[in-house]
């Protein structure tokens, strides 16, 4: 056995804050120099994933597993796969960029704030790692503590308010999920390990029931439209850091929930809730879309248009075919990117101006070219433009899950699961104008037309820091639009894998009642849609 | 040669965009020159060592056969979807290719003058380089994807091209307008492409994606196909400003006039005629589709053409007109009539480039005054110009026998008439529309000539004084015309016997598609048709001429009080009812989505609702545990008198 990757990948930043705490308080310089360090090391260290990771395997890999609390079949396990490699990295990549980006705008506890970051990744990398449901729920609230004190102690004018909004909201969908792992590790007879629990056979009622905890804590997460309205209140009382974090990451723990646990062990209410889900799923993306055109602060915006693409990302998701789902976790990538940059430089001119609202400014494009360069490429991913990465996944997502809906064979109820997806790439696509609307709109009138604010005549353009936080990221929206293979390539053996697992059961309870009830519609629809055997998943109900 | 040199002509002008877009601020001005014009003249002189070794290829393998393809990297493999990064040259991209390098190339030279006291100079030659690049990937993408890059990177940099002077907020409101309108094209577009994706089985492919649709294919459903065709022709209505997209075209004059010739008359804004003209195949395959194309084409030539009538100002007659003669292209695919399409464009791009950069030449020397009433005699200021200008006028009528413009539109109009021979009544409608149209433009072309170079001068003294041309702007303009004049030869009608060089060419592209239409032998008839057309040309011409070439500053007198002229003045209005209909509305949604729903029902009452009702339980609770010993004795006492009294 090889050196354990992960768990040091997951200690180190952790044990990096605890050297931190013997740092004296007020030498500020080092408590940012070691942090960034420190998470530069981490991203160094997570590179070898890379290389260990083998694309071919279908399963699980990196595995580690020692006991952690045995009493109660809890277990200190890790593991990786195409679905989590690329979130993991993710994560690694976003938190140096984050602290040295946070140089000038943390300015009091340092120390507390580069420790926080810090014990944050070791949640996100630990959550995103375990294969152990008890690990992986201790990970999960764990990013919570951070993330408070991130808004609470870093944040605007009325960060109690958001903070308190912020963790009670999460933390009422978790709970539920407390509940549904509990239930689960007393089925599986004492043990949180996911392999145990993934091979239980589930009754659809159960499944119902555990879908719906489990499936509210990453809606929550996600946020899928309705559970949204935490997210702008977060957004903007979080300072620069916590935004992009919270962006980046921590919203992907939602879609990432459900691939990883949501939907392999509870298929059956998955294909039940499937329609629900694509129709919020829909109404997130244009709604989050006109509601982002209405704000006329910037950062409440960019959150907004937050809600529009994760509207995409689960939309990819419930299509649940190879194409959808790798574009769905490319575009989890790919908003941590275009997403978290777009935070970073509405933190730039906020550090300057300390006003976010939009009327504010106008004609910054005179007196900061550079930035107003940087602000339209970033822009340009996140509506999608072709050559950004942006595009790949949304192409990727819209096609995939258009081809769930074809062909439409005429007289198909407008309910059916066909339909519904056609429908729903229609509204969907429409995204693609109203992210330009909204985007657009905001960039005329920040960095377009005359100057007419005095205080904005001076401003200063780009400095040597920014830049170097900032061209990583523009880096990543051409590296990936130009060459998504080299991230789809590791995402083909395991999304295969979830989709052959998975798609037969989720597909045989997506199809609605009336489509039972007319048996001539439903025949050629199942042979079509069902090419291997029903699993045992499905029968099993039988048995039990 | 190897096949590689596709990717270096694509690749030149991007490297001229980097190298001005990142070093330019500090070079002198003439090496951006140098770099950008430079970049360009090798993109074209590259382009035509490629078409002619396209045409050796010819030679040795036959014309169905023969095509580079530059394969670069495999770009999205995603369950079924495998599209590569690689471009191909065959007849059709080939003319495109020349089209655009070459005119292109003029246009940057012409800039060089007219952009000359630009403070951001470099940052022109950027956008316009990145421009370049993007027209190429479009014309020489192999697949609909590659060419959707091109797509969209010619409508980023039309973009910013249009909102160049952006601290003016009407010309960045005209980017956006514009970038808008083409992402509602691109809307129905990219539905077309997702279901074409899923019958040709993850390909998109131009040369395999013909088998879809052939005899063998997996696409066969005519109401399938049609649909498709639908939703892309809206993607090229949009960026081909077909009606009711359209509203886009007449405001991007707020940009650079070179950018509206490059951009907005001879290259972008016929990348959706290219496009449909690229998958004729597929086009052709439904009737249905194909009458809506042709109806929509002649409606939006002759509805353009009838708001030209009576602008005033330079440019916008120019774009209207460019709006009118994309509705004789898209006529021309509507009919079937692809190589008459790609000849229009051809010749378009010929005569409207001259006529722009004329307008630029004027725009220039008026010291950018666009009002054509304060024009007037400025031929004799500004020699080559009119004279180019007068040329190109001639052209775009078709009011002089076989000059360019004359044959393209002849072939458009006789292949529109014989359709509806065939029993296709619908393009008798067409015909009418378009011959209608054609006169229209013969009428706004010369009442534009003669208001602006003959008659007398009506502007203010001291901007005659100065008016001047210059050289770097006046031999692009004499290349323009001379290729206004010649263009039509290498397409005369069949009538004259002569051969159809551009239609031979053109052939192996366009036979799959040929094999649904029968094309009329009636040669005759092409004579009758040609002198039909020239009489309407001419009487437009000297209609213009009676009413606008007089001898006095004065104007003649608009009827503005009739309705009719008010309506057209205003364009029909379509901007206004969009606002109406759809913006405003959209817009006010918007507002009540974030102030009622979100933050009343959803946070207010359901979130924030949700929290008081906990709390006022919990308040509600709290009077149980006050810690008030005698109240517990109290509850004590009473609830055992309770349980006694069921248990006793």
């Amino acid at each position: 056995m090889s050196l354990p990757l992960l768990t040091l990948l997951i200690a180190t930043p952790s044990v990096g804050a605890l050297m931190l705490a013997f740092v004296p308080a007020h030498q500020r310089t080092a408590h940012r120099v070691i942090g960034a360090a420190v998470a530069i090391l981490v991203f160094l260290m997570s590179l070898p994933l890379l290389s260990a990771f083998d694309p071919a395997a279908t399963g699980l890999q990196l595995v580690e597993d020692a006991a952690w609390i045995p009493s109660i079949g809890a277990g200190w396990r890790l593991a990786v796969d195409g679905v989590s490699l690329w979130i993991i990295l993710l994560t690694t990549f976003l938190t140096p960029l984050i602290l040295i980006g946070a140089h000038s705008a943390i300015t009091h506890r340092v120390r507390e704030f580069v420790i926080a970051m810090l014990v944050l990744e070791t949640a996100m990398l630990g959550a995103l790692c375990a294969t152990d449901l008890l690990l992986f729920y201790l990970f999960w609230e764990l990013m919570l503590v951070p993330m408070y004190l991130l808004i609470g102690i870093w944040g605007g004018a009325n960060r109690l308010y958001a903070t308190v909004k912020f963790f009670i909201y999460t933390m009422v969908g978790s709970l539920l999920m407390l509940v549904g792992i509990i239930y689960l590790y007393l089925l599986a007879g004492h043990s949180f390990d996911f392999a145990q629990i993934l091979a239980l056979k589930l009754d659809p009622t159960q499944q119902r029931w555990l879908f719906a905890a489990f499936g509210l804590a990453f809606a929550i997460k996600v946020p899928v439209f309705p559970f949204h309205t935490w997210l702008p209140d977060a957004h903007t009382e979080a300072p620069t850091a916590g935004s992009v974090i919270l962006a980046g990451v921590l919203l992907k723990m939602g879609t990432y929930g459900f691939l990883r646990f949501a939907l392999p062990l509870f298929p059956h209410a998955m294909g039940e809730f499937s329609p629900l889900v694509l129709v919020l799923s829909v109404v997130g993306i244009v709604y989050g879309a006109l509601v982002a055109w209405a704000q006329s602060d910037v950062k409440k915006l960019v959150a907004y248009s937050s809600v529009s693409h994760l509207g995409f990302v689960m939309l990819g998701i419930v299509a649940l075919n190879t194409q959808a789902v790798e574009g769905a976790i490319l575009q989890m990538v790919n908003h941590g990117i275009s997403t978290g940059a777009l935070f970073i430089l509405v933190g730039v001119i906020y550090e300057r101006r300390h006003t976010r609202k939009i009327t504010d400014f106008g004609g910054l494009a005179a007196v900061m070219p550079l930035f107003t360069t940087t602000f339209i490429i970033v822009t340009m991913s996140s509506i999608g433009l072709p050559g950004t990465n942006g595009f790949v996944g949304e192409f990727l997502i819209l096609s995939g899950s258009m081809s769930e809906g074809l062909p439409v064979l005429p007289g198909t109820p407008w309910n059916a699961w066909p339909s519904l997806s056609v429908a729903a790439v229609v509204f969907a696509t429409s995204g693609v104008i109203l992210g330009a609307v909204y985007m657009l709109s905001m960039v005329r009138r920040v960095f377009f037309g005359p100057l007419t604010h005095d205080a904005n005549r001076k401003l200063a353009d780009l400095n040597l820091r920014e830049i170097l936080v900032l061209a990583p990221l523009v880096l990543l929206i051409f590296g990936i639009g130009l060459f998504p293979n080299l991230l789809l390539r590791p995402m083909h053996a395991s999304v295969n894998a979830l989709v052959e697992r998975t798609r037969p059961v989720v597909s045989a309870t997506r199809q609605p009642l009336e489509m039972a009830a007319s048996p001539q519609l439903a025949a050629p629809k199942l042979a079509a849609s069902t090419d291997a055997p029903l699993p045992e998943a499905a029968p099993a109900e039988a048995t039990r | 040669m190897s096949t590689e040199i596709l990717a270096l002509i694509v690749l030149l002008p991007l490297l001229g965009a980097l190298v001005n877009g990142i070093l330019g601020a500090r070079l002198p001005k003439g090496l951006v020159t140098l770099v950008a014009c430079g970049s360009v003249l090798g993109a074209f002189l590259l382009s035509l060592g490629a078409v002619s070794e396209l045409y050796s290829l010819r030679e040795r393998v036959g014309a169905d056969e023969a095509m580079l393809v530059t394969n670069l990297w495999s770009w999205i493999e995603a369950g079924p979807l495998t599209v590569s990064a690689s471009f191909m040259l065959d007849p059709l991209s080939a003319v495109m290719l020349l089209i655009v390098t070459g005119v292109g190339f003029l246009i940057h030279v012409f800039s060089v003058g007219y952009m000359h006291s630009d403070k951001a100079y470099w940052r022109y030659f950027a956008y316009l380089n990145l421009f370049m690049f993007s027209m190429l990937l479009l014309i020489l993408g192999k697949n609909i994807l590659v060419l959707f890059v091109g797509w969209e990177g010619v409508g980023l940099c039309s973009y910013l091209l249009i909102g160049f002077w952006y601290d003016d907020m009407e010309k960045a409101q005209a980017g956006q307008k514009a970038f808008v309108t083409n992402r509602v094209g691109d809307f129905s577009f990219l539905l077309g492409v997702f279901i074409l994706l899923f019958f040709s089985g993850g390909d998109l492919d131009f040369v395999r994606l013909r088998d879809v649709v052939g005899p063998a294919g997996a696409l066969q459903d005519p109401l399938t196909i049609t649909i498709i065709c639908l939703l892309l022709f809206g993607g090229a209505a949009g960026k081909s400003a077909q009606f009711p997209l359209y509203v886009w075209l007449p405001d991007a004059m707020a940009g650079p006039t070179p950018v509206s010739a490059l951009i907005h008359a001879a290259t972008m804004v016929t990348a959706g005629v290219y496009m449909m003209c690229r998958l004729s195949f597929l086009f052709a395959a439904s009737t249905t589709a194909m009458t809506v194309i042709a109806l929509v084409g002649a409606g939006t030539a002759l509805f353009a053409a009838t708001i030209a009538l009576v602008q005033n100002d330079i440019k916008k007659v120019l774009a209207y007109s460019t709006v009118s003669q994309l509705g004789f292209m898209v006529l021309a695919v509507g009919v079937g009539g692809f190589t008459g399409a790609i000849f229009h464009l051809m010749t378009h791009a010929f005569f409207k480039a001259c006529l722009f950069l004329g307008s630029g030449s004027v725009i220039h020397a008026m010291h950018h005054e666009q009002d054509i009433r304060q024009m007037g005699a400025l031929r004799k200021k500004l020699p080559v110009t009119a004279g180019t200008f007068f040329v190109s006028c001639l052209a775009i009528a078709g009011a002089f026998p076989f000059i360019s413009g004359f044959v393209s539109k002849d072939e458009i109009l006789f292949t529109a008439f014989t359709a509806s021979h065939q029993g296709n009544s619908p393009m008798l409608v067409a015909y009418g529309l378009a011959a209608a149209a054609a006169l229209c433009t013969a009428f706004y072309m010369f009442r534009l000539y003669y208001l602006t170079f003959e008659g007398e001068y009506r502007g203010d003294h001291h901007t005659w004084e100065h008016a001047h041309e210059e050289k770097v702007m006046t031999i692009p303009l004499v290349v323009l015309a001379a290729l206004a004049v010649v263009g039509g030869l290498v397409g005369l009608p069949e009538v004259t016997h002569a051969p159809h060089l551009l239609h031979e060419w053109l052939h192996p592209v366009f036979a799959t598609a040929m094999t649904h239409f029968t094309y009329s032998e009636a040669h005759e008839l092409e004579w009758i048709l040609m002198g039909v057309a020239l009489t309407l040309a001419l009487v437009g011409v000297f209609a213009a001429r009676a009413m606008y070439k007089r001898p006095t500053a004065d104007l003649p007198e608009a009827p503005t009080d009739a309705a009719w002229y008010r309506l057209l003045m205003d364009k029909w209005r379509i901007d206004e009812l969009y606002a109406a209909v759809v913006l405003n509305p959209l817009r006010r949604l918007a507002g009540v989505l974030h102030t009622q729903a979100d933050v009343k029902l959803i946070d207010g009452l359901f979130v924030r609702g949700t929290a008081r009702l906990v709390g006022r339980v919990g308040d509600g609770l709290r009077v149980l545990q006050n810690g008030d010993v005698q109240t517990y004795v109290t509850a004590i006492v009473v609830g055992l008198a309770v349980l006694l009294l069921f248990v006793v």
